[in-house]
């Protein structure tokens, strides 16, 4: 199975640009499926980048975020060739992780 | 329904001022050919700025801001997923040891812009989709639904591999085909519906407008960049997808996929489209 994260980043000297897309339903619990019945709530609690060891962005998402999400941010720092970890856990207890070099 | 095609054909005339020959003779006698001239000129006269090809965008050619969304989101295309999704099942043999390679020519690469063809031997149009399914049926396995996921992930990596090959839609010499020809294009100009709608109303009158929200598609290379992931489906679609949202939406009732109106409908609109690249999969809002 494929990574369910597609991540680019860019590295423009002083800044690092980013931009992910993440596969997920984002089910929010309110919606019902072709029967009538509730899909139960399954969507992304906490996305992280690392840089270096440490946090550059998280994001604290709830069930009002859209399915298949897309993020773009830039943070200070971050050199060409050096590696960004973006993982991420849903209410489920599932995750993924993956790790993409700066371009 | 005769006097929306007079009527479309005099906007064409209008907007062409191409049309020497008596009106009524060109109703008679159809001639393809100069459709889809007048059908490309009439586009390309209506939006003067575009060439050919951006046609195939639909809404997002239609004006600046629009296409800048369009290159902001071709940078991470929403349709990711489906084709890498399509590309690993299309290389996956069945249970029989065959593919879909098998069924197509050219291994089914880069072969999108040929489709529909006009089967001589069925005697009717064959889609794309149509023969996806059938090509899985012929090797035992169950078909696919028409309008999204599995196919719609098959026909975008299909269309992938085709990116930027013209539609080459062809009309043997077959009373039939011309017929099928002909069943389409009366398809697209008829209204129907409780909002009295035909394709036409919205997709050639109107391109470029907004209905509510959204900015509707030019006819013209809507088929080029089929399938798409459309922000308001939350996913792809596949043309059979199009056709019966389009259906619905205008407060009809849809045939089933693949019908034969259908088939035909989708010959006559990528007939008209040829010379147009492919560029799906797309992505629409």
């Amino acid at each position: 199975m494929a990574s369910t994260i597609r991540v680019r980043a860019t590295s423009s000297g002083d800044t690092t640009e980013v931009q992910a897309l993440i596969q997920h339903p984002m089910d929010s619990g309110y919606v019902k499926d072709a029967k009538g019945e509730l899909i139960p709530p399954h969507f992304i609690q906490e996305l992280t980048f690392e840089y270096d060891g440490k946090a550059v962005f998280t994001a604290d998402w709830g069930p009002a975020v859209s399915k298949d999400p897309y993020v773009k941010f830039a943070f200070k720092g971050g050199k060409k060739g050096d590696d960004l970890k973006i993982s991420w856990v849903d209410n489920k207890g599932q995750s993924d992780t993956t790790t993409a070099k700066i371009q | 329904m005769r006097s929306a095609i007079h009527l479309a054909s005099a906007a064409l005339a209008l907007a062409a001022l191409a049309f020497t020959a008596a009106p009524s003779a060109a109703a008679e006698t159809p001639d393809p050919t100069a459709d889809a001239k007048a059908f490309q000129n009439y586009f390309t006269q209506k939006f003067p700025k575009l060439k050919l090809e951006d046609f195939v965008n639909g809404p997002y050619s239609m004006n600046e801001d629009m296409h800048k969304q369009w290159e902001e989101k071709e940078q991470f295309p929403p349709y990711d997923f489906s084709l890498d999704l399509g590309k690993e099942m299309f290389s996956k043999p069945f249970k029989n040891g065959k593919s879909y390679a098998d069924c197509f020519p050219n291994g089914g690469i880069g072969i999108r812009q040929d489709y529909p063809i006009f089967d001589q031997k069925e005697g009717k149009v064959v889609t794309l989709e149509l023969a996806l399914n059938r090509c899985r049926e012929a090797n035992g396995e169950a078909p696919f639904s028409y309008v999204k996921d599995e196919m719609a992930a098959l026909t975008a990596y299909m269309a992938f591999t085709s990116r930027g090959k013209p539609f080459d839609i062809k009309i043997p010499n077959d009373p039939r085909a011309l017929e099928a020809y002909q069943n389409g294009k009366r398809y697209f100009y008829t209204r129907r519906g409780q909002l009295n709608f035909s394709c036409a109303s919205c997709h050639v009158q109107n391109p470029g407008e907004r209905i509510r929200a959204e900015i509707l598609a030019p006819a013209l290379g809507i088929l080029n960049a089929m399938p798409i992931y459309r922000s308001e489906w939350g996913g792809m679609g596949t043309i059979s997808r199009r056709f019966t949202t389009c259906n619905s939406q205008i407060r009809g009732v849809p045939l089933d996929p693949q019908a034969d109106e259908y088939r035909d409908l989708e010959y006559y609109l990528s007939y008209v489209s040829n010379g147009l690249p492919i560029s799906g999969p797309g992505a629409r809002p």
